[in-house]
């Protein structure tokens, strides 16, 4: 191994994993970056007391880095939500912030409707092998503590992980095309390599060479060139068989929907929480027009709509709220199924968002998440077009 | 269905289609009554959210009426109509909500006769595909 050398690009850095510890290595290097001032807060998921589940942390102080987990097995919120939260106002500190691929998706998408502002905001992208439920990774944890480690190194070896020790991964994981983060600043990944052994690190080609060069000194990185080269073709193994599975899962579900009356049975047990719209990270609205007074229906008008259709469900305004806010967001749906882990009763209202998601999305040719220079298609318009 | 007499509720921007049915009437043309106007500064002022709400409870078709490309008193508001209904038109049809119940049409301040002749075509249209279905379901 030789050190940085003032040629080299830094592109790729490959971490050894001591003793298979392979959390204990990443978070090595995000202490460095922390200690050397590079970042001076970090946000990820750390472990919580009880030890079976993650929360996002915004972590200052290295002596709580303890239970830090870049590759966290939960999704419990989307974090680009986070990021919009912390970079409202201005932001004098600089933050790194560990990113799972469709969180780094939402993160472009919101930058893109003002609600992020990336200065001083380094994106840390990770590999993602697919999330657990909050409620089952509880229960596995209890059990077993390696069981996801386990499935994260058959991932890394070319492996679509569908389910762990009996546990299902969320579905839209088990359906996710972008197992490896869009661009970003710094990313951390395992596909094509022995995660007991290594871990890949790369860089931006954003930044200079001189920077990438400080940057690998300040961190103490040594550069080190076992390319397995089998990373690409791994990522695009996994991007092909889970790509045929989003298909086939979204055929069917298609004609599962395909008229009014069979949409309305799928959604037969919305209780209008609102939940899919309070976890969603493109619902970004500060008010929401289904919050508002247009929404509140005075008796009469419950009378007189159910008099003139002999019955209506309560509460009101199912296919409504479904359809508007579909209307509203799903060009830039990232397909992170927030909305449906968050849906109390179960509704496929990810697959149901997602699926159409696609289809503007190409009417559009749009790729949410993939250009932060892009315009959304609901912000902007061509002049030649969509000729009726 | 002869005596089917559809609704159409109908988002007419004040520049451009609600001055050509202005002018329709000015001019004395015919066209049938089966329309229910609002008046909107702007196509672009048209959320999906009022023609859902149209097409789910009540009316039978919908009707969007703006200036023609180009021709925007605010420059832009129309394309960014036609976006919208382009996505709305997808969602609709995806759900096999027959999506011809709503259209977009660029009618100027000065074709009061393209406006009669437009509403005549649309009530046709609606007389022969009958009531909306979707305004009949509890569920919805």
């Amino acid at each position: 191994m030789d050190g940085l050398e003032g040629e080299m690009k830094m592109k790729n850095i490959i971490i050894n994993v001591e003793k298979g510890n392979y959390i204990e290595s990443i978070n090595n290097i995000l202490i460095q970056m922390l200690e050397t001032g590079f970042i001076d807060a970090i946000m990820a998921p750390k472990k919580t007391p009880a030890g079976d589940s993650y929360s996002q942390s915004l972590l200052r102080d290295r002596s709580l880095f303890d239970g830090i987990n870049p590759f966290a097995p939960t999704m419990a919120v989307q974090t680009a939500r986070l990021l919009s939260e912390i970079t409202t106002g201005p932001l004098d500190k600089r933050i790194g912030v560990v990113l799972k691929p469709c969180e780094l998706k939402a993160t472009v998408e919101l930058v893109k409707f003002l609600q992020i502002n990336l200065d001083n905001i380094i994106t840390i992208g990770v590999d993602c092998a697919g999330t657990l439920e909050v409620t089952d990774y509880k229960e596995i944890a209890q059990k077993k503590e390696n069981t996801y480690y386990d499935a994260l190194i058959k991932a890394a070896a070319g492996n679509v992980i569908t389910s762990i020790d009996d546990y299902k991964i969320r579905e839209c994981c088990q359906i996710c095309s972008d197992p490896v983060p869009i661009n970003p600043d710094i990313s951390i990944g395992f596909y094509g390599y022995d995660l007991s052994k290594n871990i890949l690190l790369t860089v931006s080609d954003k930044y200079s060479d001189e920077f990438k060069k400080e940057l690998g000194e300040k961190l103490g990185l040594k550069h080190s060139d076992i390319d397995t080269g089998k990373r690409d073709t791994t990522v695009s193994k996994i991007k092909e068989d889970k790509t045929n599975a989003r298909s086939k899962l979204f055929d069917e579900l298609k004609s599962r929907t395909d008229s009014i009356e069979k949409l309305l049975n799928t959604l037969s047990t919305c209780i209008r929480c609102h939940n899919c719209m309070t976890v969603c990270p493109i619902c970004y609205c500060k008010e929401c027009v289904f919050k508002s007074a247009v929404f509140k229906h005075s008796p009469d008008q419950l009378l007189s709509r159910a008099k003139r259709n002999g019955a209506i469900r309560m509460p009101v305004d199912t296919l409504i709220f479904h359809l508007t806010r579909m209307s509203h967001m799903a060009t830039s749906c990232v397909s992170c199924g927030m909305c449906e882990s968050a849906c109390p009763a179960g509704l496929p209202i990810s697959n149901i968002f997602s699926s159409i998601g696609g289809d503007l999305q190409a009417l559009f040719e749009y790729i949410p998440g993939k250009n932060v220079e892009e315009a959304p298609p609901v912000s902007t318009f061509k002049e030649e077009e969509l000729e009726e | 269905m002869s005596d089917f007499e559809p609704k159409i509720v109908a988002f007419l921007c004040n520049w451009c289609t609600y001055t050509g049915a202005d002018l329709a009437g000015t001019s004395r043309l015919q066209y049938p009554p089966n329309i229910r106007i609002i008046r909107l500064m702007c196509t672009g002022a048209v959320d999906t959210i009022y023609v859902l709400k149209a097409l789910i409870e009540g009316a039978d078709g919908v009707l969007i009426g703006g200036c023609h490309p180009g021709d925007c008193h605010y420059q832009t508001g129309n394309y960014k109509a036609r976006r919208r209904i382009a996505i709305l038109k997808t969602i609709l049809k995806r759900f096999g909500y027959d999506e011809d119940r709503l259209w977009l049409r660029w009618i100027s301040a000065s074709e009061g006769k393209l406006f009669a002749d437009t509403v005549t075509q649309m009530v046709a249209m609606l007389k022969d595909k009958g009531p909306n279905p979707v305004k009949q379901l509890w569920m919805a």
